[in-house]
């Protein structure tokens, strides 16, 4: 098995623990692990990005290729469409609806959403939505998260071990918070299974 | 044998650590800073009395490390690509000196300029200073070459250059590592002159390092981290160096490519590699990140020897980081992409932060210049460099740490006044101190504002060296004392800092702004660390 994903959001949306906890959970398995990512000038609220690919066979490029991402996860609407380039034929968009607007000339939102609209396999949902439901806005990257799951090519119990494992020192509270996220995501995501 | 998930600037400071290290010297910079805090956040450093704090400037650094390694013990340090330009002197002449202790110097390059002002290659560098180069493929390779690079500058007396770029540094993949060993106890050096360069001395010192320079090219031969693979196909061999490998592999699903390759983790490169390469294949394809070095140099001058491609012919392009897409047109075979990005897609740059001290800074001094003619701010390099944006629009120009000042008294003295620089607390201490004494010294007509945010915000947070002395040091240098107004960037304080910055524009001499408020990305963090202790 082998997945190779563009994560995507805005400096500060939480995109790296995002991949910190699929990089646990793949580890866990015994899988192969490469994740790229640009520190630096592009966190001041600029576009971030990151390359996570793991397999069971060893990896060679931290970098994926064009046209052979499996998925764009994307914690924000605008940058979900930014990586298209990267997307294969078969590859799905797992996106937040809720716009981060900090830039004067953000696009029409409903624009946006037609373009996504076109991405043959995507799952848009407001992230913020139901992150403020479970319990904070805060946990909208593990909502994301949860909205993947399904797609990841592994056992949802590893995601919910690997958030035990990544926010255990924070307290029971904080591990519970992400774990009823990732499962307002799974069951948004159910209805595309 | 254990294995972490570490970025390679982690797999280097680990390899370090597991090496033997006594000392890591670094200013920070972007991809290079986690190698030092790595080794800042180790239990064992601290246990191990392992040195880490940050020095003011590469230089500073590059001096204490070769002081360290002097003593016999080993020292590390580690800095992007502009910051070997810092410390070029010392490095250059750490070749001739050699060092006693293992001694290793990172450059932390930056193909594509993802926060860098251009892309220049360090291997020309290692070339110009004839000491070894290291460049992994991977973080393995980034932890091993550390404990390897220790031994081999401590069997040739020699530093080693560990060139990275920015997809190596920040890039995250499983490293073994091994049990570490001791530090080297305090010898120095047999020859109590070694460090001496009279040139009597440096003379001789450089002739042994010529010599030695053919054994490095003889170890490359050797080394585990470069290696021939033989492949069927002789119209053309390749030849990959660090990162790239794993673009060649990419390309080739089973792994097998079906061309002779040498894979270069070691430089001056392996003569009998290369040799057995070009006598085998009718052309070689050069693959490598950053300047075509090793195309150019298999080239040669005039290019009427054997057919080489890569950077210089085309094949690839000239400049920016490589990836595997590029590198599989260069090897004949189809590109791939998925949907084109839609045409409303706009730019996302990045900003100042809200309630960035900085904004009230720039707006402040962009009101007090309302009257004078466009294009008098010279700025410099930090979170502050994006004020050229919009909708500030408030500085002219951005171009080497301390240049702010030393720019603005160059146009002050071709009569553009006023002349404004504006620099950062932890820029100002890096590189421009000696400037503003110049300015002192010529009674130039500039007003400088130091930004004091209390921190080297750009990078992280790391702390600013100049934090509580920046008064002292303006006035220690000769800076009027009147005219060092030190100002609080809030907006209720906007009118009266306008006035104040009014004031000292039409001063006719040094005058030295601070407006001082701390970072908000750093208030942020001690605020949630002191909520998180109570």
């Amino acid at each position: 098995m082998k997945k190779d994903i563009i994560l995507a959001g805005v400096g500060g949306q939480g995109i790296i623990s995002i991949a910190a906890i699929i990089g646990y959970a793949a580890l866990e398995q015994g899988m192969y692990l490469k994740q790229s990512e640009i520190h630096g000038m592009s966190q001041r609220g600029g576009d971030v990005m990151s390359n996570l690919r793991i397999s069971h066979d060893e990896i060679a490029s931290d970098l994926i290729p064009f046209g052979q991402a499996d998925m764009i996860i994307s914690i924000e609407p605008l940058e979900s469409l930014r990586y298209l380039p990267y997307l294969s034929p078969t590859g799905w968009v797992i996106t937040n609806t809720q716009p981060f607007n900090n830039i004067p000339n953000y696009p029409d939102m409903d624009l946006i959403k037609a373009e996504i609209g076109k991405v043959p396999h995507h799952v848009a949902l407001d992230a913020d939505a139901a992150a403020k439901e479970a319990g904070s806005p805060k946990v909208a990257n593990i909502v994301i998260l949860g909205a993947a799951s399904p797609f990841l090519g592994m056992a949802y119990e590893k995601l919910e071990d690997a958030i035990r494992f990544t926010f255990g020192k924070k307290g029971e509270s904080v591990v519970a918070l992400n774990l009823k996220a990732l499962q307002a995501g799974r069951n948004f995501a159910a209805q595309y299974i | 044998m254990q294995k972490l998930l570490l970025l390679g600037d982690e797999a280097i400071a680990q390899g370090a650590l597991d090496a033997g290290l006594s000392g890591i010297y670094a200013y920070p910079g972007t991809p290079s800073t986690e190698i030092t805090e790595f080794v800042q956040n180790s239990k064992y450093a601290q246990e191990h009395h392992i040195h880490s704090t940050w020095s003011a400037n590469e230089k500073t650094a590059m001096e204490a490390a070769l002081g360290m390694s002097y003593t016999g013990k080993r020292a590390m340090v580690c800095m992007k690509h502009v910051g070997l330009n810092v410390a070029a002197d010392s490095f250059i002449n750490s070749a001739i000196t050699g060092a006693n202790g293992g001694l290793i110097v990172v450059a932390a390059d930056d193909p594509s300029m993802h926060s860098s002002q251009n892309e220049q290659d360090s291997r020309v560098y290692g070339k110009f200073a004839l000491v070894p180069i290291l460049e992994p493929a991977n973080q393995q390779e980034a932890y091993d070459m550390v404990r390897y690079g220790f031994d081999f500058s401590e069997k040739y007396h020699i530093p080693l250059l560990l060139r990275i770029t920015t997809r190596m540094a920040h890039s995250r993949s499983g490293v073994e590592i091994r049990p570490p060993r001791v530090q080297n106890e305090i010898h120095v050096p047999e020859d109590l002159r070694q460090y001496v360069l009279l040139p009597a001395i440096a003379k001789k010192k450089y002739k042994n390092l010529l010599k030695d320079h053919s054994s490095f090219a003889e170890e490359s031969d050797q080394s585990p981290f470069n290696f021939y693979i033989n492949g069927a196909d002789k119209s053309r061999g390749i030849v990959a160096c660090g990162l790239t490998y794993n673009y060649l592999l990419e390309n080739y699903p089973d792994r097998h490519v079906p061309h002779p390759i040498v894979k270069i983790g070691q430089y001056p490169l392996p003569r009998k590699m290369i040799e057995k390469l070009a006598d085998e294949c009718s052309e070689i394809l050069v693959i490598e990140d950053g300047y075509p070095v090793i195309e150019e140099l298999l080239k040669g001058y005039l290019g009427r020897g054997l057919k080489i491609r890569g950077r210089l012919d085309g094949i690839l392009p000239r400049d920016g980081e490589l990836n595997p897409n590029l590198v599989a047109v260069a090897l004949g075979k189809p590109d791939t992409t998925g949907i084109p990005a839609p045409d409303l897609m706009v730019g996302r740059p990045p900003s100042l932060c809200n309630g960035c001290p900085h904004i009230d800074s720039y707006l402040g001094i962009t009101e007090a210049l309302n009257g004078f003619s466009k294009g008098r701010v010279f700025a410099d390099i930090g979170c502050y460099t994006l004020g050229a944006l919009k909708p500030y629009e408030a500085i002219n120009s951005c171009v080497d740490m301390g240049a702010s000042i030393t720019m603005a008294k160059g146009a002050a003295d071709a009569g553009l006044v006023p002349a404004v620089a504006v620099i950062g607390d932890s820029t100002f201490t890096h590189s421009g101190i000696t400037g503003l004494l110049d300015a002192v010294n010529d009674k130039s007509p500039i007003t400088v504002l130091i930004l004091d945010n209390e921190i080297t915000a750009m990078t992280g947070g790391q702390t600013s060296p100049g934090t509580g002395k920046l008064e002292d040091i303006c006035k220690g240098i000769g800076v009027e004392e009147a005219h060092i107004r030190i100002l609080k960037p809030l907006k209720k304080y906007h009118g009266e800092n306008v006035r104040i910055m009014k004031e000292e524009l039409d001063y006719h001499g040094v005058s030295v702004i601070i407006p001082r408020r701390e970072c908000v990305v750093a208030l942020d963090k001690r605020m949630r660390e002191k909520f998180k202790n109570k």
